[in-house]
Parts: structure tokens; sequence; C-alpha cells
């Protein structure tokens, strides 16, 4: 690998996949995405996981480093796959053996350090040997190798007449790919291959032995052996966003602030628009009335203790979760309307919205407006979230309806609106759309909430419902408290 | 400020108001620390502890040839609708894991899909800028009813239907969200304010539904007025990509994701970040969060193969789930909490429960 070669950072061609045997097309283009700037995510990724390796290659505090002695011969500077996971899980807040594998496994596969002969960039909890990567070719380098360069590398490796420098049976075939692509090229990958391999013949031995598996690591990591990941690869999305012109802009928040004074000047006009949004924001920001955090704590312990019968991951449905029991039976329960269960029914009290989402619970709803006669509010309300849903070819005839049947003057079914929600709603009529009645609705439905529903919570027909569903479902229903405290029992 | 005055001394005018927008957001900040009475984990601490969970993988749904890159449950709570990079979108039957439609897009990088409240229509979009609905049938092929709904100037990176088969409300990389009527494909409104390519949105769960959030590459977090097109709050504090949106079951607050390999909980009715969930061994980008029915348990999808499962009180992780083989690209809930499926680059989908 020649050190210019860094530097040498060339447009991706379109269309010179398809060699790394495993990848599809895209895949090639993906990985060649070029300019992994300062700001792509995977840069972020690199700039932690070297941070780790730093501490790892600590000469006092790191993982223990060693030249090992075997037979004829020396394995310089190695570690132990059990060293390096005893290191981790002192020195890093991995939780057990098994995160500390799977986080070193992920290291590996960054090509950060390596089993020193396998392709296969992963990492054992055992007395496999494992080298640390030299910093020249951590992938924040930005290295985009080129098929040209792995042909060259190849092409080295069977001059150097050593088994351990073998080529395995997929590089073997990505030579021959490689080779019958570049078939004009290839006397000239051949000679750089020569020259590279000259210069390598004169290292001290085992620095070449480090230096060779360093760069089989290297192409380890960008060209990976087939069925291994392949971690250079970017988000689409995120390549797509990289390859932006207007990238740069990136930083310049036209919501809240991080305003740069060097904005000023070329597109004053839109920066001080820019500028006087961002104020009005703020100042909006600041009228706003809020709550303290304690308050807003409060509320999310109350609605998960509200709610914590109906988690399935703490608390088992009255039926057998299906995912669990390959039985579908609470689906199927769900959809008729005998034997509802009593904490079914409970949930409406939980709130209007919860009742009014239970079709069941909506349509006995109903029945209890229908017997104090005010049903009304629910149909505007109910025609007004009928409006939202329409097409909008739909819209106007939808608007012209609901006006004449709710609040026309001799409208057939007329609502009780304040006069604030009523001026508002008049005067939406003159520009219908599909929010004309918000207002209105929105006033309606509280209205619902403070009036009907509570009754409907008092009210007998809720009260016997509730009762009546318990002594229905009551096996069931010790059912559930029993796997409830059980589960309980696991959980503290 | 006089519109006059901004176009005769344009510099100055800049400055001054970047000074005033300066002090202002000064006052912001001491505000918002007035409100920080005490963390979210020191309330939750009169909970109990959850140290055990036992989520297991229930189902693994094969058959994408690509990574997969969006999926979303239908309402029957069963089937799941997915997309990938090989250009197919696939209706699985999740429970059986049995394939029932395989459908192969004009384009690859199919990056958003989403089914309608009815069950019986999708969209999905990608690299091809478009948004398009397949009815569902089980009687013919189901591309003879497609319709391209609407276009953007940059790919579609997420899609929603907003309580309505009638509607679409689009994230994509031109950095605005846009909402679509289904049948004539005529924008009904617009979503200006973000600066870099939209990633994630997500529906207000009110009563109303007129509201939704969508999270950024600008690092932002913004919530809309679908009614108006206007920003009405937003939140900073990530220090990278925003991928992930989702709100809250009670619609009060808003979980991120993002590649600073964190997720938060930003309050509405506080306007402030209340939660941060992270590790020093986490160092993965997220790609995707949802809550548990109680809003307990914050899942969340990361670059480094697994899933985490937050406790979002007490802002500790419960657990992590291993098994997918390369990153997990995205993550829901079933629509009655019962389950939690996952997509990821191995070409698989999973459920957990």
């Amino acid at each position: 690998m020649n050190s210019d070669k860094a530097a040498n950072k060339r447009k991706p061609e379109p269309n010179n996949g398809g060699c790394t045997g495993t990848s599809t097309n895209e895949d090639a283009i993906q990985t060649q995405t070029p300019s992994i700037t300062e700001e792509s995510p995977n840069h972020l990724l690199y700039k932690k996981m070297e941070k780790i390796v730093e501490k790892m290659q600590d000469e006092t505090t790191g993982v223990p480093v060693r030249t090992v002695k075997s037979f004829m011969s020396k394995i310089p500077s190695v570690f132990t796959g059990s060293d390096l996971i005893m290191w981790m899980l002192k020195n890093l807040d991995v939780e057990d053996q098994q995160e500390a594998l799977h986080l070193a496994h992920l290291m590996a596969a960054h090509g950060y350090f390596f089993p020193i002969d396998d392709h296969m960039l992963t990492v054992k909890n055992d007395n496999t040997f494992y080298r640390f990567q030299t910093p020249y070719f951590w992938p924040s380098n930005c290295w985009e190798p080129e098929n040209t360069d792995y042909a060259v590398y190849l092409c080295k490796r069977t001059m150097q007449n050593k088994t351990r420098l073998e080529l395995a049976d997929y590089e073997a075939e990505n030579l021959a790919r490689l080779q019958k692509m570049f078939s004009r090229k290839w006397e000239f990958i051949f000679m750089q291959a020569e020259a590279q391999s000259k210069v390598d013949k004169k290292r001290d031995k085992l620095e070449r032995k480090v230096l060779d598996s360093q760069e089989r690591a290297f192409w380890d990591v960008h060209r990976p052996m087939p069925g291994c990941v392949n971690t250079t690869e970017i988000d689409i999305k995120k390549a797509c966003q990289m390859n932006k012109p207007m990238h740069g802009i990136k930083n310049m928040q036209v919501g809240p602030p991080r305003m740069s004074p060097s904005t000023s000047g070329i597109n004053s006009k839109s920066s001080v628009d820019i500028v006087k949004k961002q104020i009005a924001l703020l100042k909006c920001r600041l009228e706003r009335r809020n709550i303290k955090v304690s308050k807003a704590a409060e509320s999310f312990v109350a609605y998960c203790e509200q709610y914590l019968e109906y988690d399935s991951f703490f608390v088992a449905p009255e039926y057998p979760n299906p995912w669990i029991s390959d039985n579908p039976e609470l689906w199927e329960q769900e959809k008729q309307a005998k034997d509802i269960s009593a904490r079914r029914v409970k949930r409406w009290a939980f709130s209007l919205q919860e009742l009014l989402q239970d079709p069941i619970g909506r349509e006995h709803f109903v029945k209890f407006l229908d017997k104090e006669f005010s049903g009304e509010n629910l149909k505007f309300w109910e025609a007004v979230q009928e409006l939202k849903a329409l097409p909008q070819s739909d819209v106007q005839n939808k608007v012209q309806e609901i006006w004449m049947e709710f609040l026309a003057p001799d409208a057939s079914c007329p609502i009780n609106v304040d006069c604030k929600s009523y001026e508002i709603t008049k005067k939406n009529m003159e520009s219908q759309d599909r929010w004309s009645f918000d207002c209105a609705a929105a006033h309606v439905y509280h209205l619902m909430k403070s009036d009907s529903y509570s009754r409907y919570l008092r009210s007998e027909m809720y009260k016997e419902f509730l009762n009546g569903s318990k002594k229905k479902t009551s096996v069931k229903g010790i059912r559930s408290i029993v796997s409830f405290s059980a589960r309980k029992d696991n959980i503290t | 400020m006089a519109e006059t005055e901004g176009k005769d001394c344009p510099i100055e005018t800049i400055e001054s108001l970047t000074k005033e927008a300066e002090s202002l957001k000064k006052k912001l900040e001491d505000e918002r620390q007035k409100l920080n009475d005490v963390t979210l984990a020191t309330v939750a601490d009169r909970l109990d502890i959850i140290n055990y969970m036992n989520i297991k993988p229930r189902r693994t749904l094969k058959g994408h040839q690509a990574k997969v890159l969006c999926s979303d449950w239908s309402p029957d709570k069963r089937h799941i609708v997915s997309s990938s990079q090989d250009g197919k979108m696939i209706i699985w039957d999740a429970f059986t894991t049995n394939k029932e439609h395989a459908v192969t897009m004009p384009t690859t990088w199919v990056m958003a899909c989403a089914y309608a409240p009815s069950g019986n229509l999708v969209a999905c979009g990608g690299l091809d800028n478009k948004v398009t609905v397949y009815p569902l049938s089980l009687d013919e092929d189901v591309t003879l009813k497609k319709k391209t709904v609407g276009t953007h100037t940059s790919y579609m990176s997420c899609c929603i239907f907003p309580n309505s088969d009638q509607q679409i409300l689009t994230g994509s990389g031109d950095s605005t969200c846009a909402l679509w009527d289904v049948e004539s494909g005529q924008l009904l409104q617009s979503f200006h304010g973000h600066s870099a390519d939209v990633m994630s949105i997500d529906l207000a769960p009110s009563e109303t539904g007129n509201t939704f959030v969508s999270g950024s590459c600008d690092k932002m977090v913004l919530i809309w007025d679908m009614r108006s097109g206007q920003c009405v709050q937003s939140f900073e504090g990530h220090e990278s990509d925003v991928n992930s949106v989702k709100f809250h079951p009670s619609g009060d607050a808003v979980a991120t994701g993002s590649d600073d390999a964190t997720c938060r909980l930003f309050d509405l009715r506080a306007d402030k970040e209340v939660a941060i969930y992270s590790k020093e061994s986490i160092i993965f980008g997220v790609n995707s969060v949802d809550f548990s029915v109680s809003g307990r348990l914050l899942f969340a999808g990361y670059n480094d193969y697994t899933v985490n499962v937050w406790d979002t009180l007490k802002c500790v992780r419960v657990c992590l789930l291993y098994g997918h083989e390369n990153r997990v690209s995205c993550l829901q809930v079933s629509p009655d909490g019962t389950a939690l499926s996952t997509g990821s680059w191995d070409y698989t989908l999973r459920v957990w429960a």
C-alpha cells in the first residue's frame, strides 16, 4: 500500500462495482460514496471507537500486548481474546461478557483489531491471538480504496511464496474477476505489485509479519469475505444528504439560534428574514407558559401506573399473548361484542378519547346520550372528524352539510356552542376547508368531556356494564391477576 | 423592524437583530433552567426497578433479498408491510410468517412504507422522490391500481397516514414535510422549517390529531400544526442527525433517537428535554424508537445490530435484545402493544414478545 493513496481520493466511477463477491451493485455504489466528512455519522462513530482503542493501547493500563514464541518463530505484538474481554469488562461500562464480546466484535469488524490469521473479523473470548491495526489504516482516514488497489494487493500476495499469505478461495475468485475486468491495465497492475513486493522484502522479518497482517485486515474491512458485514457502508439517506451541494448550510439553523455572524453580506436579505423569524420564534417560546419538570415527571409516572395493566410487556393480556402462545384467541375475542372484560371497560374511564376509541365503548356512550337526548354533540364532533378524513373533492359538500345540520339557523340537529366559537366558525364558512369547524369541535369536545362524559361515568348504566363484565369474566379476571402478581414477583 | 430599514442597511440590521436574538436566547435558557426543579429519574425513584424482562424473538420474516429499510404494522395487529433496498415491498402475515403480497417497485431503495388506517391500502416511496399508494386486494395484481400521490424534490424518507386513507403525510430529503390528498394528488399543505433532510415523522395521538412531530439532520425536532403549516414548537439538544421521532402515548412528550448514540425525551408542556437515555458503552447511532403501551419502556434500534430497551422513567437500560446480524433500521411496537417488530440490514424482520 503506497502512502500516496491516502491522498488519492478519486471520484467514484458509476459502474465499477461487482467485484466484491457478495455485494450487489448497489452495495458497491454505496461503499464508494465519496467524502466521508467530519460530520458523517460514520465518522462520529470512528472517533468514539478510536478513543476506546487508544485506551486499550495504553502501555501501562491497556490490554497487555506481547511477542509470543512458538516453535521456531516468534509471533510479534499480539494479545489474546480473553485478555481483551477482561480489559473491556474492567474499563468500559459494559454490563456483561456478552455485551463486551458484542462490542469487541463490532470494533474488529471496523478493523481496529483483528485475529492474526483469520479473514473473519470477530473476537472470541479465548486464547486466539489478536493484533491492533495501525492508525494509518483506520477507517477514519477516509479510505475508499479502489478495485485497482485491491487488484495490486491480491496480485502482490501471489508473488510472496509463503503459505501464510496464500489467497483464500474467495480472494482467488476476486482476483480472477479483477484480472478479467482490468485486462488491458493488468500489466500496469502487475508491475505495481512487483514493486511493492520488492519493498516489502527488504523489511525486517517481524516487522513484515505485522505489516502483512495489518494490510490483510485492512482489505478484510473494505472487501469483506462472503458472509461478513461490510461496516464501511453508509445509510443511503445519509449518503444522499452528503452528496448534496447545499450540504454546507446544514449548521445554519432557521429554527432556534446558532447564527454565525459571517452569514451577513452575501445573502443579507434572506439572512435578515432568517434572524427575524428566529426572533419571532424565540419571543413565542418565551411567552409560552410551561410546567415544571417535576410536574411533567409526575404525569409520566401517573400515566405509566394507570396503563401498566394494559402493557403486555409487563402484564400478560387476559388471553394468552398470540405471539408467545401461537393462539390468536386474543384478537378474535376483541372483535366480538360479548364478554367484554372488566379491564377493557375500566379503560373507558381513563379519558373520553379512550371511550370513543373502543367501538363498543362508543356504542355504549351513544346509547347513554340517546337516553339523555343529548346525542347531537357527539354526532357533530364525529362529523367533523369525518370531514377531516375526506378526500379534498368531497370537503366542500361536507362542510355545507355539517353547517346545515348542526349550526345553521334552521339546523335539523342544532348544537350549542359558545358565541365566540360560533363567530369564528361563521367566519370560517367564507373560506371553507376541512378545518372550518375545528374551533367549534374543540369547544363541543370540551363540553362533552366535562358534562356528558363525567355523567356517563357516574351513571348506573356504566357501573352496571362494568360490574356485569366483571362477573362474566371473573375466572379470567382472576387468571390475569394471578399472572400479574407472578410476573411482578419476577420483576421485583 | 421596518421593512425599508432592512433593505437600506442590511448589515447593521443583521447585527442588531442577531444581538437581539442572542439576548432572547439567553433569557430563554434562564427561563428553562427555572423549570428544571428536579430530574425525571428522581421522581421515578418510588417505582419498582424493572430487573427482569423476558422478551424473546418469536418470529423471523425472511424473504427480502436486501436490506430492510422500513416497516409498519397493519391496524389488524398481525400484518406488517416492509420495504427493502431490493425494490420490493412485502406484505406479511407476521403471525404465520406468510408473504401475502410481494410488490416490485419502479425504484430500488424503498425507504419508507406505511399502512393506511383501513388496512386496505399501503403507501411507499424512496429514492424516486415519490409517494405511491397501492390498494391491497387478494384477487388481482396490486400494481395495477397503484397511484402516485406526491412528488418531492429529493428522496422521500418517511410517510404516515394521518387518521385517514385519504391523506398522506410525508417527510423528505428536500427538508420539507408535506400533506397530500390521495385522490387528487393535490398538495394540501407543506411544512418548511428544517434546514436539512427530514428523517422521521410521527402523528400526535391526541383526539384531534392535528399536530405532528418531525426529526431532521439539522439536529432539530419540530412540532407542526397541520392546519396552518406552521411550526409551533421546537427542541434542540441532539449533537447529530435525529433519525427517529415518536410521541409518548400520552401525547405530552416526544422521544427521539439520533446518530449521537442517545435517545432523548422532550416534554411539550415543559418545552424542554426532560431525559436522556445513553451509556458510555453505547457508541452507535439510533435509527428507530418506539414506546410500550404504558410509556414505561422505550425500544431503540441501533446501528450496533441490537435493540436497547430503556426504562423511560428511571432513565436506565433494562435489557439488550441481540439477534440481528446487521444494523437495526426500523422498529415498531404493534398497535395492541403485544409485540415489537424490528427490521434490519441483515435482510430479515423479527417479531419479539
